[in-house]
C-alpha cells in the first residue's frame, strides 16, 4: 500500500521545494549544454576556417578584419590547387599505401591473434608479454636500422619499407584483437572439435566470423593510421613520384607558401575522405577506442 | 568408469596443449617472423651504431667507443634542450588534456541531448590528417592574417605571435595538442558510463556533498581509465615529432625543439646516424626509466574490480 502512495500523489500541486529542484535542473542543464557548445564550436572553428579559406579568393585571403563567412565564393582553388602539385598522383599513392598496409594489418593481426587467443601451448603467456613489452620500444630506436636495412635491399623510394612489415603483426593491434577473442565461448571451438573441424577449420570457421567487429576496429585504425602518416613517408620515400598527400602537401606549402587559397583547398581534399570514411564507420571506431581502453 | 583422457569435455584446459602443441606456433610465427627482422635486429643493431660513427656514402659504420654519448652528455647543447623541451611539452600536455578531457567526458556523461553530435565533434580533430591540420594552425595562428589573433582583435586584445615567438611557440603546441586530444574523451567517457548508479544514489542518501562523490567515488573507479591515458599520453607525447617538424621545425631559437625532431634532424639532415643511433637509445631508456616509475606508483591506485 505504501508503495502505490506516490503515484497517487501524482497530481498534487509541487511543493516550493520540488519547483526549487526542478529549477536548479534547468539551470545545471543550460550551463552543460552552454559550455559544450562553446568548446564544440572552438573545436570545429580551425576545420570551418579550412574550408573557409580553401574558397575566398586571394586578396579576400589577406583581408583584415578576418571574415570566417567568405564574401566571395572561388571554387576554382580547388581546381588549381590540383594542378600546382601532382595532385592525384600523390592522392593515389596515398591510397595505395593505406589499401595494403590495411590488408596487411588485418590479415596478419587476426592470424595471430589467434594463436595467443584460442589456441592453449607452452611459453604463450611468456610470449605475449613480449609482444607488449615492444609497445614500448620508441619508432626512433628502430627507425635508423631499417633505414639502412631497407637502403642496402634497394628497397628506398618504394611502398616496401611500409607495407611489408604490416603483414607481420603489430604489437597494438594484436593486444586489442586477443582481447576481443578472449571474450568468444570456448563451447564454439569444442562444439566444431567434435564435427571434426582442424584447428584451422576452427580459425576459419568459428573465430574469423565472430570477431568480426575486432576486425572491422583494426581496419579502421589502421586506414586513418596510415592515412595520417607523415614520418613513415618522410623516411623512405624521397622521390617526388613516391610522395604521398602527407608528404606532398609540406613541399606544397614551401613552393607556394602565400597561396593559402590552394592550400587549404588541398588540406581539405586531404581530410575529407577521413571525414565520409568516419560517418560510415563511427559506432565501430568509438567501440574500439572504448575497447582499448577499458582493458588497459 | 573409465577414465577417457583424451575427450575434450572430460579435460578442457589441457588436451589441446598436450596434443597439438604445434598449433600456437603455427597461428604466431608471422609475429615471430617479423619481431626477429623487424624489432630484435633494428634493436640490437641501434645499441651497435650508437657506438659507431657513418660513412654517408656507403653507410658504414666504423667503431669510436664510447665517443658519442660522452659528446651528447658534454659538448651538445642541443641534446640537453631538446631533452627538457621535450619533458616540459609531456609534461604540459598531460596535464591540460588529462583535466580538459575529463571535464569534457563528465559533462558528456551526464545525460546529455544530442550526445552523438557532441562526441563527434570532439572527436574530430582526431580524423584531420596531421599535416592537414598543422598546414591550417599554422594559418589559423599567422600573426596578422590568422583566424586566432583576428577573433582577439574583435575583443580588443593585441593577439602573440603565436608558433613565431619563443615565448608562445611551445604554449601554441600544447593548445593544439588538448586540440587533437579527443580519443581520450571517448575512454574517460565510457569510464564515466561504467561507474554504477547506485553508487551515487547510496552516497546521496549518505548526504554526500557533490565534490565529495567526485572525490570518493567518481575518480577512483574511473582510475583504469586515467592510468590508461596517462601512461599511454606520457609516451606518445615524449616521442612527438610529426605536428611539431611541420609546424616550427624546432624553432623559433629552438624553443620546440622537441627531442624526436633533433634526433630526425641528427639522422636525416645532417646523416649522422651513429650518433642519432646514441640519441635513440637515450630516449628508450627515459622512456622505459618513466614507464616503469609510473607503473609501480600508480598501479596500487588503480581499481580495476568494481
Amino acid at each position: 500500500m505504501a508503495v502505490l502512495q506516490p503515484a497517487a500523489n501524482g497530481r498534487r500541486a509541487m511543493t516550493v521545494e520540488e519547483r526549487n529542484y526542478l529549477l536548479l535542473q534547468r539551470l545545471r542543464s543550460l550551463i552543460k549544454h552552454a559550455v559544450l557548445i562553446t568548446f564544440g564550436i572552438a573545436f570545429m572553428l580551425p576545420f570551418v576556417w579550412m574550408i573557409s579559406s580553401s574558397v575566398k579568393p586571394n586578396i579576400d585571403i589577406f583581408e583584415i578584419p578576418v571574415r570566417l563567412i567568405p564574401k566571395s565564393l572561388r571554387l576554382e582553388n580547388y581546381i588549381d590547387a590540383t594542378n600546382a602539385i601532382p595532385f592525384w598522383q600523390y592522392l593515389w599513392n596515398s591510397t595505395y599505401y593505406t589499401i595494403f598496409a590495411t590488408i596487411g594489418a588485418v590479415l596478419s593481426n587476426t592470424f595471430i591473434a589467434y594463436g595467443f587467443a584460442r589456441v592453449r601451448w607452452r611459453g604463450r603467456n611468456v610470449l605475449f608479454i613480449i609482444v607488449i613489452a615492444t609497445m614500448m620500444l620508441p619508432f626512433q630506436v628502430r627507425m635508423i636500422p631499417l633505414y639502412i636495412l631497407f637502403a642496402r635491399i634497394g628497397w628506398l623510394n618504394s611502398f616496401l619499407p611500409l607495407i611489408v612489415p604490416n603483414f607481420f603483426g603489430n604489437a597494438f593491434y594484436i593486444f586489442l584483437m586477443r582481447q576481443f577473442m578472449m571474450t568468444l565461448p570456448k563451447e564454439l571451438d569444442d562444439a566444431a572439435r567434435i564435427d571434426g573441424a582442424s584447428e584451422w577449420g576452427i580459425f576459419w570457421r568459428v573465430a574469423v566470423p565472430l570477431s568480426k567487429p575486432a576486425i572491422l576496429t583494426v581496419a579502421i585504425f589502421e586506414i586513418i593510421h596510415t592515412w595520417h602518416d607523415f614520418i613513415g613517408p618522410l623516411v623512405y620515400l624521397r622521390h617526388p613520384t613516391k610522395y604521398t598527400l602527407s608528404i606532398g602537401l609540406r613541399l606544397y606549402f614551401t613552393q607556394y607558401g602565400a597561396e593559402w587559397g590552394l592550400l587549404m583547398a588541398a588540406a581539405a581534399m586531404f581530410t575529407i575522405p577521413m571525414v565520409i570514411f568516419f560517418f560510415f564507420a563511427q559506432r565501430s571506431f568509438i567501440e574500439g577506442i572504448t575497447l582499448t581502453g577499458l582493458k588497459g | 568408469m573409465f577414465k577417457l583422457k583424451r575427450d575434450p569435455a572430460d579435460q578442457p584446459n589441457s588436451w589441446r596443449t598436450d596434443n597439438l602443441p604445434a598449433w600456437g606456433l603455427f597461428f604466431v610465427a608471422p609475429w615471430i617472423i617479423g619481431f626477429v627482422a623487424f624489432t630484435v635486429y633494428p634493436f640490437f643493431a641501434s645499441l651497435y651504431y650508437s657506438f659507431t660513427n657513418f660513412n654517408i656514402i656507403n653507410l658504414t659504420p666504423r667503431w669510436v667507443g664510447l665517443d658519442n654519448y660522452v659528446e651528447l652528455f658534454t659538448a651538445d647543447p642541443l641534446f640537453w634542450t631538446s631533452i627538457s623541451n621535450s619533458i616540459r611539452y609531456a609534461a604540459l600536455l598531460l596535464v591540460f588534456a588529462t583535466v580538459f578531457d575529463i571535464f569534457i567526458a563528465y559533462l558528456l556523461s551526464q545525460n546529455v541531448k544530442f550526445l552523438s553530435i557532441y562526441r563527434t565533434i570532439f572527436f574530430f580533430p582526431v580524423l584531420v590528417p596531421v599535416v592537414a591540420a598543422s598546414l591550417t594552425w599554422i594559418w589559423i595562428l599567422n600573426p596578422r592574417f590568422g583566424l586566432m589573433n583576428g577573433l582577439l582583435d574583435l575583443v580588443g586584445i593585441k593577439g602573440p605571435n603565436w608558433l613565431a615567438s619563443p615565448d608562445t611557440a611551445m604554449y601554441s603546441l600544447i593548445f593544439i595538442g588538448v586540440w587533437g586530444s579527443g580519443r581520450q574523451v571517448i575512454v574517460y567517457l565510457s569510464g564515466f558510463n561504467d561507474i554504477p548508479r547506485q553508487l551515487y544514489e547510496a552516497a546521496d542518501i549518505d548526504g554526500a556533498s557533490g565534490l565529495q562523490k567526485f572525490w570518493r567515488i567518481t575518480l577512483p573507479l574511473l582510475s583504469p581509465q586515467i592510468f590508461f591515458n596517462v601512461v599511454t599520453l606520457i609516451i606518445f607525447s615524449l616521442q612527438s615529432f610529426s605536428e611539431v617538424y611541420i609546424m616550427t621545425q624546432g624553432g623559433p631559437a629552438n624553443s620546440t625543439l622537441l627531442y624526436a625532431v633533433n634526433l630526425y634532424n641528427r639522422a636525416f639532415e645532417d646523416y649522422a646516424m651513429g650518433y642519432a643511433s646514441a640519441l635513440a637509445w637515450i630516449m628508450f631508456l627515459l622512456i622505459l626509466g618513466l614507464t616503469l616509475i609510473i607503473f609501480k606508483f600508480l598501479s596500487g591506485h588503480v581499481i580495476y574490480e568494481r
